[in-house]
C-alpha cells in the first residue's frame, strides 16, 4: 500500500463535507423525537430536499435560493408527516415509511431532466489571511457556509433544549403529552413546529449532497443517509453534540472506506462499501444494549399518539 | 366545524371500505398529477388500470408481479400485527436469490427434480437467517429492528452486486457482472404455456391459506395480536416476546427468501445486480392495503401488480417517468393511513356547533 497517496488534510476536509448532511438530518430528527414524534420519513425529506436543491439552483443560478427551496421542500413533505400523525392521528411507524417511498419516488421523477448536469460551484467562504494558513487554513477557514450553520444549528438547538422555557415546553409534550396538554400546552401545534423543524433540517441536509458532496444529482444519491441519521440520534442518547460528534464518527468511516478503495486494497470495493452500514448496526447494538440507560434518555411518549380527549 | 369523537369499537364498514376510498382517492389524485405532467389523465389511468386487464400476456404477467409481493406481504402481516416491524424484506428477498441461485449453479447441468426444492429450501433459510439477525439483535441487546433490518437492505444489494463480479460470475460472460443462465433443472415450471407464470404462484396462494390459518384460526394468530394491541397482557397471559419476536421474523424472512429464489429461478433466470425491483418495499403497502390479512393481501397484491403493469405501459405509451409509478403507490399509502382515522373515530359537529343547534332546537 502506498500511504503516501493519502493527504491528511484533504481527508479532514472529506471527513467535514461527509459529516455536515448527517448532522443537519440529525439534529432535525432529534428535535423531532424530542417532541415524542417518531419521524421515519428522513431519507425521503433529504432526497426531495436534494433535488428540490439541484433544481431550483439549476432555475435560478443561485445555490443560496437552491437551499432555500430544498428547505421550503423539506418542511412541505414534513408538512403532510405532521397532518397525518398529528391531525389524522395515523401510525407514525407506517407514515414515515409512506413519506420515505413516496419521496424517493417524487424525488425521482423530478429528478429525470436533471440527472447528469454539473452543479455550480458551491461558494466557499474564505477569509483573507487566515484561509491561506498552511494546514489550520483548509481545515478551519476554507469551508462553505453550511458547514458553520451546520455548528451554529448544533448549538442553537442545544441551548434551546437544555436553556430555554420554548425548549422545556417541547420536552415536556414529548416526555408527557396528556401532562403538558392539561397544563394548557397544545400538544399538537408544538409538535407540528418540531416535525416541520425537522424537515427543513433533512432538506437542507440533503441539498448539501446534491450541491456540495457530490456535486450532481443521481437517483436514490442518499443512500441510507436519513436512516443512519435515525441511528446517530439513537446513539446520541437524544443529546445534540453527541448527535454532530456521531454524525461526523459515521462520515469518518464512510471517508476511510473509499480511501481505502483508492488505495487498491485487495477486496472488492463492495465489501468495502458494506462498512458504514454494519458500523450503524454495530453501534446501535452497543448503544440499545443497556436497557435501562437506553430507556431513561429515549422521550418516554416517543412514537405514541395523542388524542386530546374532551 | 366539525372534530373527531372516539368510537367504542372499529367500525368493520370502515375497516374495509377505508381501502376502496383510498384506492379511488389514489385515482383522482394520481390523474390530478398526470395532468400535471401534461399527459392526459383518463388515458393514463385507463392504461394503468384498464389496459393489462384486456390481454392475455399482461394478464399472465399479474401472476409474475403478484406472486412475491403476496408471498413477502403476508409474511410482513404477522410481525405488523405484533409490532413487529420487519422493514427490510427487500434485504431477505435478495438473500433469498442469491442462496437459492448459488444452490443451483452449485450443481449446474445437474438434471433431477430435487434440484429446484434444494434451491427453494437454500433459498428461505437464508431469508429467513438475515431475518433474525435484526430479530436477535432486538431481543438479545434491545436494537431498533426498523433500523437494523433496513441497513441489511444496503448490505446484501451489494453482496449481491461483489458475487456476480466476483465468485458466482458467469466464466463465459465476457466479464459482465452476471452470473451463468440457470440450467432447466434450476428453472421454476411455467404454469402457463406462452408466458412468463411460474408455479411459484402456486406457493403464493398456499401462503395465504397458512397465514389466514394461522393468523385466524390459530392461537399463534391470537398472540401476535395480543402482543401489538396489549403488549403487556400478553406477557401476563404466558407469551413470550422472544418467541414472538423471532417467529415472525424468521417466517416473514422465509417467504421474503424464497419470493427471492422464484424471482431468481423464475422470470429472471440468473443472478444479476438489477435483480431487485422493491418487491420488499412495495409489500409494505401490500401488507398495510390488505389490512395485514391474507385474504386481503392477495387481492391488494394483484392490484399492486396491476399498477406495476400498468405503469410499463404508461411509461411505454405515454412516455411518463418510471418513477411516477412509486410515487403513485406512494399516494396510494398515505390515503390508506389517513382514511384509517374513520375507522377509529367519527366525524362528530364541534361543541360550539352542536350547543348551537340544541339551543336553536330549544327556540
Amino acid at each position: 500500500m502506498d500511504m503516501s497517496a493519502l493527504n491528511p488534510v484533504a481527508i479532514m476536509v472529506a471527513l467535514i463535507v461527509a459529516a455536515t448532511p448527517l448532522v443537519f438530518a440529525a439534529i432535525g430528527e432529534l428535535v423531532v423525537e424530542k417532541a415524542g414524534v417518531l419521524n421515519l420519513g428522513v431519507e425521503g425529506m433529504m432526497i426531495v430536499g436534494a433535488i428540490a436543491g439541484f433544481a431550483i439552483t439549476q432555475e435560478s443560478g443561485s445555490t443560496t435560493v437552491g437551499i432555500l427551496a430544498a428547505l421550503v421542500a423539506g418542511a412541505a413533505l414534513a408538512g403532510l408527516f405532521a397532518f397525518m400523525t398529528q391531525v389524522l392521528m395515523s401510525n407514525q411507524v407506517a407514515t414515515g415509511l409512506a413519506l420515505t417511498l413516496f419521496g424517493l419516488g417524487l424525488a425521482a421523477m423530478i429528478g429525470q431532466p436533471y440527472a447528469g448536469i454539473p452543479s455550480p460551484p458551491f461558494p466557499e467562504l474564505s477569509i483573507p489571511g487566515l484561509s491561506d494558513l498552511p494546514v489550520l487554513g483548509p481545515l478551519l477557514f476554507a469551508h462553505d457556509w453550511l458547514v458553520y450553520a451546520s455548528l451554529v444549528l448544533t448549538g442553537g438547538v442545544w441551548w434551546l433544549l437544555n436553556r430555554s422555557r420554548a425548549g422545556l415546553v417541547l420536552r415536556a409534550v414529548g416526555e408527557n403529552h396528556d401532562a403538558a396538554h392539561a397544563i394548557g400546552y397544545r400538544v399538537v401545534a408544538i409538535r407540528t413546529a418540531a416535525i416541520l423543524f425537522g424537515g427543513a433540517c433533512a432538506g437542507v441536509g440533503g441539498a448539501y449532497l446534491s450541491l456540495v458532496a457530490a456535486p450532481l444529482w443521481v437517483e436514490g444519491m442518499t443512500a441510507g443517509r436519513g436512516w443512519i441519521a435515525l441511528a446517530i440520534v439513537v446513539f446520541a442518547s437524544w443529546k445534540p453534540w453527541r448527535a454532530f460528534l456521531g454524525a461526523y464518527i459515521f462520515g469518518g468511516v464512510s471517508i476511510a472506506q473509499l480511501n481505502l478503495q483508492a488505495l487498491g486494497v485487495a477486496i472488492e470495493s463492495q465489501y468495502l462499501s458494506m462498512t458504514p452500514y454494519i458500523v450503524t448496526i454495530v453501534v446501535l447494538v452497543i448503544i440499545s444494549a443497556d436497557k435501562a440507560r437506553a430507556r431513561m434518555n429515549a422521550p418516554a411518549c416517543l412514537g405514541r399518539p395523542f388524542f386530546a380527549a374532551g | 366545524m366539525l372534530r373527531l369523537e372516539k368510537r367504542k369499537e372499529r367500525s368493520r364498514v370502515m375497516t374495509w371500505a377505508g381501502p376502496l376510498l383510498a384506492v379511488a382517492l389514489t385515482m383522482v389524485f394520481g390523474m390530478i398529477l398526470f395532468a400535471a405532467l401534461g399527459k392526459d389523465p383518463v388515458r393514463t389511468i385507463a392504461i394503468i388500470f384498464w389496459d393489462p386487464l384486456t390481454n392475455d400476456f399482461s394478464r399472465s404477467e399479474l401472476l409474475v408481479k403478484g406472486t412475491p409481493l403476496c408471498l413477502i406481504a403476508v409474511g410482513l402481516a404477522l410481525g405488523f400485527r405484533a409490532g413487529v416491524w420487519n422493514i427490510g424484506a427487500e434485504g431477505q428477498f435478495i438473500v433469498g436469490a442469491i442462496a437459492g441461485g448459488a444452490a443451483g449453479l452449485a450443481v449446474y447441468d445437474t438434471a433431477g427434480v430435487w434440484v429446484l426444492p434444494m434451491m427453494c429450501l437454500a433459498g428461505a433459510a437464508a431469508g429467513a437467517a438475515w431475518a433474525l439477525i435484526p430479530a436477535i439483535l432486538r431481543i438479545r441487546f434491545n436494537a431498533n429492528e426498523i433500523l437494523v433490518s433496513l441497513m441489511l437492505v444496503y448490505v446484501a444489494g451489494l453482496w449481491l452486486s461483489a458475487l456476480v463480479t466476483g465468485p458466482l460470475r458467469d466464466p463465459d460472460g465476457f466479464n459482465f457482472p452476471e452470473s451463468r443462465i440457470f440450467h432447466d433443472s434450476a428453472t421454476l415450471p411455467i404454469l402457463l404455456e406462452g408466458t412468463r407464470a411460474h408455479v411459484g404462484a402456486l406457493a403464493a396462494l398456499a401462503a395465504v391459506v397458512i397465514g389466514w390459518l394461522a393468523l385466524e384460526r390459530h392461537e399463534y394468530g391470537f398472540s401476535l395480536k395480543l402482543f401489538g394491541q396489549a403488549p403487556r397482557a400478553a406477557r401476563f397471559a404466558g407469551y413470550r416476546e422472544a418467541r414472538v419476536v423471532l417467529l415472525s421474523m424468521g417466517v416473514s424472512g422465509g417467504l421474503a427468501g424464497l419470493a427471492g429464489t422464484f424471482e431468481a429461478a423464475g422470470p429472471v433466470g440468473q443472478l444479476v445486480p438489477a435483480l431487485p425491483v422493491g418487491y420488499g418495499f412495495t409489500a409494505i403497502i401490500v401488507a398495510f392495503l390488505g389490512r395485514l390479512h391474507p385474504g386481503g393481501i392477495l387481492l391488494a397484491s394483484a392490484l399492486m401488480a396491476l399498477t406495476y403493469i400498468g405503469g410499463e405501459g404508461a411509461q411505454l405509451e405515454m412516455r411518463l417517468p418510471a418513477a411516477a409509478i412509486s410515487v403513485f403507490q406512494g399516494m396510494l399509502l398515505f390515503f390508506l393511513l389517513g382514511m384509517d382515522v374513520f375507522s377509529r373515530y367519527r366525524l362528530a359537529p364541534s361543541k360550539a356547533l352542536a350547543a348551537r343547534r340544541a339551543q336553536g332546537g330549544a327556540a
